[in-house]
């Protein structure tokens, strides 16, 4: 039953709040040894699964760290603190055995950002697609893995909740935070109006 | 913070007498500040304007009013609903156009000026003015441009307070999606 994240949207859809709770994280570390039965490549100046789904390491998983050694991008350090490309780290047999953890990472600020301006877009392509007239957009959308349920106000912000699929209807809740955003953000003299709330 | 505390107590009951005396002295303020009258006025209708454009979503989120369909239900909605709300009060909806784009709001008991006098050399000031702008910003976030101003006012000798309110236009580019 839980709620993953909550985020606020303003009227020209910038991101204005963003919170995770509970994620649920996807993580496995495994010991390899030489050679590495994954297909891996560069994605997105990131490290991900490309073919070899196992072991539930699943394609499209990024390696996140190497030793216990954070990865940063498609560089990793080895024991002596040297910098060397992830692949290439990979593919030396000296280095081995090895710890390899992998996941899904997190969104970064800038891709929330982004992913928050796309649905304000993808809302008002929602409300044009209608045969009816005054459609609202999305209020729901429901995949496999989660639910989004979105509310937009008279004045145009959004309140969007994601949730658990198995949650129902969220009105009560997307209300509620429509008053705690009232309340909190717009009462604080401090706040300017659509600018992100700290 | 305290309301988080007291919820589902209606804490928002303040005592009026407190209300009208601090907001006394923010007139008073201006007084001292600016020399002309219309100075004064200008600068309460912009205070009002920045206090209405964020308390409308105060408004919104606790009446959880749909938006209006016709400027009758707009004034209906501002008479009964939201003075009642903030103010403690309910204007009457007078005095409409008969095209049906303008009305007055009638003010009997104004919380704001219970304990108010208007000095002889301050004929021009608009001492509730802050509320015409507190309306005009509330009504524009909700896409209705609309004048607001001042056409009697007991501090200034007449029967009665009237507030006239024009709708302008509607502000199509600021409708949000799926309003249109």
């Amino acid at each position: 039953m839980a709620i993953f994240s909550i985020w606020i949207i303003s009227r020209a859809g910038g991101l204005i709040y963003q919170h995770d709770y509970n994620l649920p994280k996807v993580e496995v570390e495994k010991t390899f040894s030489y050679p590495l039965d994954l297909v891996l490549k560069v994605y997105d100046e990131k490290v991900v699964v490309a073919f070899g789904q196992r072991d539930g390491i699943k394609v499209g998983h990024t390696v996140l760290s190497i030793n216990g050694q954070p990865v940063e991008g498609r560089f990793c350090r080895d024991e002596a603190d040297v910098k060397k490309d992830v692949l290439e780290f990979l593919n030396t047999e000296s280095n081995y055995p090895m710890n390899i953890k992998f996941g899904r990472p997190k969104l970064s600020t800038n891709e929330k950002i982004m992913l928050a301006g796309m649905f304000h877009s993808l809302y008002a392509i929602a409300s044009q697609l209608s045969p009816q007239l005054h459609s609202s957009g999305i209020q729901l959308l429901e995949t496999d893995t989660f639910k989004l349920h979105a509310f937009q106000t008279l004045t145009g912000i959004k309140f969007v909740v994601v949730t658990d699929p198995k949650r129902t209807s969220e009105d009560l809740l997307l209300k509620r935070l429509y008053e705690i955003y009232a309340d909190f953000a717009l009462k604080n003299p401090f706040y300017s109006i659509d600018m992100p709330i700290r | 913070m305290s309301r988080q505390v007291a919820r589902g107590v209606d804490t928002k009951k303040i005592s009026s007498e407190l209300f009208a005396l601090t907001y006394g002295s923010i007139v008073a303020q201006l007084v001292n500040d600016y020399e002309e009258d219309d100075e004064i006025n200008k600068q309460l209708d912009k205070m009002g304007y920045n206090i209405g454009i964020r308390i409308i979503e105060d408004f919104l989120a606790r009446s959880g009013i749909g938006r209006c369909t016709d400027f009758r239900e707009t004034a209906d909605i501002i008479s009964k609903v939201a003075f009642k709300m903030f103010l403690g009060i309910t204007p009457v909806v007078t005095n409409w156009s008969s095209t049906g784009d303008e009305f007055s709001l009638l003010i009997e008991n104004n919380p704001l000026t219970e304990f108010v006098e208007l000095p002889d050399n301050h004929s021009q000031l608009n001492y509730s003015n802050i509320i015409c702008g507190a309306m005009r910003g509330a009504l524009e976030m909700v896409q209705l441009d609309v004048s607001v101003w001042f056409v009697q006012d007991q501090l200034k000798g007449d029967n009665i307070t009237e507030i006239r309110l024009k709708f302008n236009k509607r502000l199509e580019d600021a409708l949000p999606p799926g309003e249109d």
